[in-house]
């Protein structure tokens, strides 16, 4: 593995593999030194284009706890509002040294470009590209939902996960499937672990040609809820950013209808583990009651966020020289 | 290739209770001692130290003094070498702090798997002091590091390869030299 640019790259086998050395990573928050020296002398960039605060927070936290010095650049306030170009940004990261680029780009498929360009040779972890993939996200999810079906606690160090997959399981992604590269890479990724995936949300807000999708489609989330008996829902954020009020009548009309209200939240089975990639819009597509509730894992998602990132810093990196190469 | 069994099935078992009596003296008793067996193979034969420990001594619980310590992530070659995954750390609930530590591991060659085990330690606590358990010492170190406690000897050239094979991984007890090429 090279780059970490999509989970469609992402076989069964290295999956699992991730989500186990994960799975050690959790104990280096537990420790008395919270570190660990393998990314000692290695430079690791944020590049973020687009406002974050749990990812950019996490990359920051998982490649400080492996050692490595971290640089962190957001667009705003660079030469980027002056009009520098992606390939001059990336070149001049290159030109200081860095051992690993994380980008996260409002244009879908930006660091592809940048690990195919030949502008910088070092690995490239995709932190969320446009509309295309997040794929730590999705990591972290299945993260947390294996710990779920192992019926162990679904964050801090823990037994009884490692080595499993998530076959058997049955997830439903609701909302706004259109607009969200979580629910592109939790596709991908979930469905590769065996796992079934269902989508639900309003037909605007469904990715064309969404049938060839290795998932099931619903557009009525109660006809959803009472067909499967889910061992997750997660809830996506409506994107307001990336819509102009033309999906769906209004906000009220879209939680009536898909939203996770309190009521529905009260008719789910007890074992059905309630999931946001955050952040939240409370009262719009999730209710205080579901998101506060003891069956949401959405704090122990962004828990597991360091440990899996760690993973993948550890995996791209350890094994190559300075100069990237195996 | 030329293959020599120089341990046992009930050599091997002999060197443990020896060592099991050894680290009981030195510490003068069970009281405060953690058994961590350094993966992979290092980790069954802490098992067995600490089940032997605790035939000997009456009132002291096997599975509550044993643990192991993974080192990958404190190796001094993860850039050159290929990718190894990490395997499981354990340390018994009492941790470490004020504690004697018994390092336990199959071969002792370089000495760098040790150095690791040292830093990865210092990283969970802080050992009153820390004592190294080898199956098989066979020399040519290459930093200042030594067994306090050694199931055999084993004098060696560079290029043999020193082999322990445990039931609990491999099927069966041994302890085989297999030298490079010879005639």
């Amino acid at each position: 593995m090279r780059h970490l640019l999509s989970t469609a790259d992402l076989a069964h086998d290295d999956a699992v593999d991730l989500l186990d050395v994960a799975e050690e990573m959790t104990q280096v928050a537990e420790r008395e030194v919270k570190k660990i020296p393998v990314l000692r002398g290695r430079t690791v960039v944020n590049l973020f284009f687009e406002d974050s605060t749990r990812t950019r927070l996490s990359f920051e936290a998982a490649a400080k706890r492996l050692s490595a010095d971290v640089i962190n650049f957001s667009a705003k306030g660079s030469s980027v509002s002056k009009g520098e170009s992606l390939q001059d940004t990336i070149q001049t990261l290159s030109a200081m040294g860095a051992d690993a680029v994380v980008v996260r780009h409002s244009g879908s498929g930006t660091p592809q470009r940048m690990a195919t360009s030949g502008w910088i040779d070092v690995p490239i972890l995709n932190a969320g590209d446009g509309t295309h993939e997040h794929p730590t996200q999705a990591l972290l999810d299945a993260f947390t939902l294996r710990r779920v079906l192992a019926g162990a606690p679904a964050s801090g160090p823990a037994e009884g996960a490692r080595g499993r997959d998530l076959s058997g399981a049955t997830v439903a992604i609701v909302g706004d499937v259109l607009h969200s590269r979580v629910a592109r890479s939790n596709v991908h990724l979930l469905t590769a672990l065996g796992a079934r995936v269902v989508l639900v949300g309003p037909p605007t807000l469904m990715p064309w040609g969404v049938d060839a999708w290795p998932a099931e489609v619903f557009y009525d989330l109660d006809e959803a809820l009472a067909a499967h008996s889910f061992d997750a829902v997660m809830m996506l954020r409506v994107q307001l950013e990336r819509m102009h009020q033309s999906f769906f009548p209004n906000p009220r009309e879209y939680t009536r209808l898909w939203g996770l209200t309190e009521q529905r939240w009260r008719a789910l089975p007890e074992h059905t583990a309630i999931m946001h990639p955050g952040p939240m819009n409370r009262g719009f597509e999730i209710s205080a009651a579901a998101a506060d509730s003891p069956r949401a894992v959405i704090l122990d998602q962004v828990e597991n966020g360091v440990a899996v990132r760690m993973a993948a810093l550890y995996r791209l990196l350890i094994g190559t020289d300075s100069e990237g190469r195996p | 290739m030329k293959n020599r069994t120089v341990l046992d099935a009930a050599e091997i078992s002999r060197a443990i209770s020896r060592i099991a009596h050894e680290v009981l003296e030195s510490n003068k008793g069970a009281d405060d001692l953690v058994v961590l067996g350094i993966p992979s193979r290092g980790v069954p034969l802490a098992v067995r130290l600490a089940e032997k420990i605790a035939a000997i001594e009456p009132g002291t619980d096997a599975a509550a003094i044993t643990g192991s310590l993974d080192i990958t992530m404190y190796r001094d070659d993860l850039r050159t070498r290929r990718l190894r995954s990490p395997a499981p750390t354990r340390i018994p609930a009492a941790g470490v702090d004020g504690r004697t530590v018994v390092l336990v591991d199959d071969v002792l060659f370089s000495g760098r798997t040790i150095r690791a085990a040292l830093d990865a330690l210092a990283d969970l606590g802080r050992p009153s002091a820390v004592r190294l358990a080898v199956l098989v010492d066979r020399g040519h170190r290459s930093l200042p590091i030594r067994a306090d406690h050694v199931g055999k000897n084993l004098p060696t050239a560079v290029d043999e390869r020193v082999s322990v094979s445990v039931a609990e991984i491999d099927g069966e007890d041994a302890v085989t030299i297999s030298s490079a090429e010879e005639e």
